[in-house]
């Protein structure tokens, strides 16, 4: 399979791509990783006139220490967010989602800012930074801004991104120590979850059970209010409406919300 | 068409491609290695897996611009000029970690990016480390030995420079594996 044609530049700074992105216009893509967009632009699901190739932008990379965050970069590689000491030790729930993305060549090429952008509702990194409460900065021609992860998933691949905002760096709360538990259920080993959970802290996020990842609002709110895991899990599928696909219909998926909450729950470390 | 440059099994080329043409087709067509394999063509099954820049990847999702400036190692690329095989194509061909041969270029090029992470491997973390490449004859069992016998027979040093990601970056993610030195041949 062969993507439809088109043209490539090579950003060579963030302003750079941003100027790109101003000349070229909305038909052009950002490319960071590739490993969700290529297979996209290989089927033919996405035919960009352009490509923006921020792969050589080091200063989008790296993950450093901010106060009380953890700043990584929106170009760095699921591999590198999951061999860090810095986030294993402040942030440990996303060092594990990030190892759980696809497999180790994947976890090579894929990038966290990618992942977030593409806001796919069934992947690891996503539900990730909602359970942190985390935030993402986006740069535009008019500055950079700070997203909440609560306000960041807008809709179905869909984020509130602007189309001339370039997402530039990845923020998450430094919380060592903080129990966390992470579900992920699968056919294949290299599969999206058809159900994920997440929880640390007082968040529940669940992923594939709607069209963003979704916090188990009432799972939450039992167990702050005193229920037993095992109650608080039984309301984890509550006002979700998820879809239904070839690996589930939206009552299994209710059924593997509930089953896999407790088991977070039960097994957070 | 756009000019690249790129390091392919240590010799320097320049070829002119469209960007659009990804990585495995530019390793057949245009440099004529057909190791690397496409197999399902949709990042699964690692059949195209090659290693950039240290670094295993499936050169079916990547496209040969995205590779310029770095370096590219195909299984053609493992054994010493002398015909001598690499460790990995050895312990390979030792435990017979092959049935029809069709995944085995993108196996042992991922165990060599495994091996170059994490030299001494447990039995678990091959099979995870393999999780990313398929052997429809289900070959496993033996392609398991032959990466736990490469692991005993001696490191699997990393081909080239072992930095992942931004092409020409030195910074190596941590737990990343050295690229520097010659390779170890027991």
């Amino acid at each position: 399979m062969i993507p439809a044609p088109f043209d490539y530049v090579a950003a060579e700074s963030t302003a750079h791509a941003l100027d790109l992105m101003a000349s070229l216009g909305d038909e052009a893509k950002l490319l960071a990783g590739g490993h969700s967009l290529l297979p996209m632009m290989k089927l033919r699901l996405v035919a960009p006139t352009a490509l923006i190739d921020l792969g050589r932008l080091t200063e989008l990379t790296g993950i450093s220490a901010d106060g009380d965050e953890l700043v990584i970069g929106a170009m760095t590689r699921h591999a590198e967010l999951a061999a860090s000491e810095l986030v294993r030790a402040g942030a440990p729930l996303l060092a594990h989602a990030a190892a759980q993305v696809g497999d180790p060549q994947i976890r090579h090429r894929g990038t966290i800012g990618g992942s977030l952008a593409h806001a796919d509702p069934a992947a690891d990194l996503p539900m990730a930074l909602l359970a942190l409460g985390g935030s993402v900065e986006a740069q535009g021609p008019g500055g950079t801004r700070r997203i909440a992860a609560d306000d960041f998933f807008a809709g179905f691949f869909e984020t509130s991104l602007a189309p001339d905002e370039l997402l530039t760096a990845v923020r998450v709360p430094r919380a060592p120590g903080a129990a966390w538990g992470y579900q992920k259920f699968v056919r294949r080993a290299i599969d999206w979850a058809i159900v994920g959970v997440a929880a640390t802290g007082d968040r529940i996020v669940l992923a594939n059970m709607g069209p963003v990842p979704l916090r188990a609002s009432a799972a939450e709110q039992a167990l702050a209010g005193g229920a037993s895991i095992a109650d608080a899990a039984r309301l984890a599928a509550d006002g979700t409406e998820p879809g239904e696909d070839i690996h589930a219909d939206g009552e299994f998926r209710r059924h593997l919300a509930r089953v896999l909450t407790l088991r977070a729950l039960e097994h957070r470390t | 068409m756009m000019r690249v440059e790129l390091t392919v099994n240590g010799q320097r080329r320049s070829d002119e491609v469209e960007p659009r043409l990804l990585l495995v087709h530019y390793l057949r067509e245009t440099c004529g290695l057909r190791a690397a394999n496409v197999g399902c063509d949709t990042t699964s099954c690692g059949a195209c897996t090659v290693l950039f820049n240290g670094a295993s990847v499936k050169s079916c999702t990547m496209l040969t611009v995205q590779a310029a400036g770095g370096e590219v190692t195909t299984a053609e690329g493992l054994a010493a000029a002398d015909g001598e095989l690499h460790p990995v194509q050895r312990a390979f061909r030792q435990e017979h970690g092959l049935q029809c041969g069709f995944c085995t270029p993108g196996m042992v090029m991922a165990t060599v990016g495994l091996l170059a992470e994490n030299p001494h491997p447990t039995e678990t973390q091959v099979r995870e480390g393999l999780e990313g490449n398929l052997c429809r004859c289900t070959g496993y069992h033996n392609i398991i030995r032959a990466v736990l016998a490469a692991a005993e027979a001696g490191p699997g040093e990393a081909v080239a420079g072992a930095a992942v990601g931004v092409s020409g970056a030195s910074a190596a993610g941590a737990g990343r594996a050295n690229g520097a030195g010659e390779p170890v041949r027991p």
